[in-house]
């Protein structure tokens, strides 16, 4: 099954970008067609970030990676570059995690 | 711009997604991804966003539907880029369909900020930079995961992170911010209601103020 979701990803990306080469412009650069495709990313990356950072199953938690994706987000306002913020949240979450694991002993 | 200066810039692109492929790499093993599936994705998708998206909703336990819904929807602009690279690169056949395969955000960029009778180098040689350094990163973090404790590495974090890394430079305005704002809202209302994959489905509706409002 998960093969089928990485070609079927792949499959459909390649005719997304090719679709662009072939299909009459016009189609494509309808105004609302434009906004929608900016805007879409942003929409959808936020909510990524909302899952993967606060979701546990159906539920909403406040853990660790809190923690780091703030220590990621203030990276990120400081235009760091992406591994620098990647990597300010994996160290922020793993060493609340050791300090639990320590405090815990 | 000389054609030896995007050789360089092109180069120094290349290496910069390398980083974005190492922790791609990385996160998809994490999220239970094979190392050959991993590797799979970069080289046919080679769409970052997209891929991350995939894994990323595999990872929280959503459904291969909700995962490839997700996939696609953020590879659309892909077909908007196409767009414009068509009209400045006037390719046939074969050719056709490789550069195809290489419409990215980067390559654009460089294709479109390059003089007109250099974008067929700019094009062509920041896809070969992107691809071979972003499918190499991939293989080396996808190795890298399968070896250590990722939860301890807080590489769960670092999921979250990485896409707030890809969100933060596309807001450029009040109304991306108000997208962004209102895609997160969306998705955790809906993550104690909906299956996991859902929440960043419906986070897409936020685009649609934006889209209908009249200028």
């Amino acid at each position: 099954m998960t093969w089928f979701a990485v070609l079927g990803t792949a499959v459909g990306c390649y005719g997304l970008k090719l679709a662009g080469w072939s299909l009459p412009a016009r189609l494509v650069e309808a105004e609302r067609v434009r906004r929608a495709a900016a805007l879409l990313p942003l929409a959808l990356l936020a909510g990524l970030v909302v899952v993967q950072v606060f979701g546990d199953g159906r539920a909403l938690v406040l853990d660790a990676r809190a923690a780091g994706l703030l220590a990621g987000g203030i990276a990120a306002a400081r235009r760091a570059p992406f591994i620098v913020i990647v990597v300010a949240a994996a160290v922020t979450a793993a060493g609340l995690r050791a300090l639990a694991v320590y405090i815990g002993q | 711009m000389t054609r030896a200066s995007i050789v360089r810039n092109a180069a120094a692109i290349g290496v910069a997604v390398g980083a974005y492929g190492l922790g791609f790499g990385a996160v998809s093993v994490t999220a239970g991804l094979s190392v050959l599936q991993t590797c799979a994705l970069s080289l046919l998708a080679f769409t970052g966003a997209s891929q991350f998206a995939l894994v990323g909703v595999l990872g929280a336990g959503g459904s291969v539907p909700a995962g490839m819904a997700g996939a696609l929807l953020l590879g659309s602009r892909n077909t908007l880029y196409a767009v414009r690279l068509a009209e400045l690169l006037p390719l046939r056949g074969p050719r056709k369909h490789l550069a195809a395969q290489g419409t990215i955000d980067e390559t654009t960029a460089m294709t479109i900020s390059a003089p007109p009778e250099l974008a067929g180098i700019a094009f062509w040689a920041t896809f070969i930079a992107v691809y071979a350094c972003w499918n190499l990163a991939t293989l080396l973090g996808a190795l890298g995961a399968g070896v250590v404790d990722t939860n301890a590495l807080g590489l769960d974090a670092a999921v979250g992170a990485a896409f707030l890394a890809l969100l933060a430079p596309q807001i450029h305005d009040r109304t991306g911010a108000q997208v962004a704002i209102g895609g997160a809202l969306i998705a955790a209302v809906a993550i104690p209601f909906t299956p996991a994959g859902l929440p960043v489905l419906l986070a897409a509706l936020a685009v649609v103020p934006a889209v209908v409002r009249r200028r």
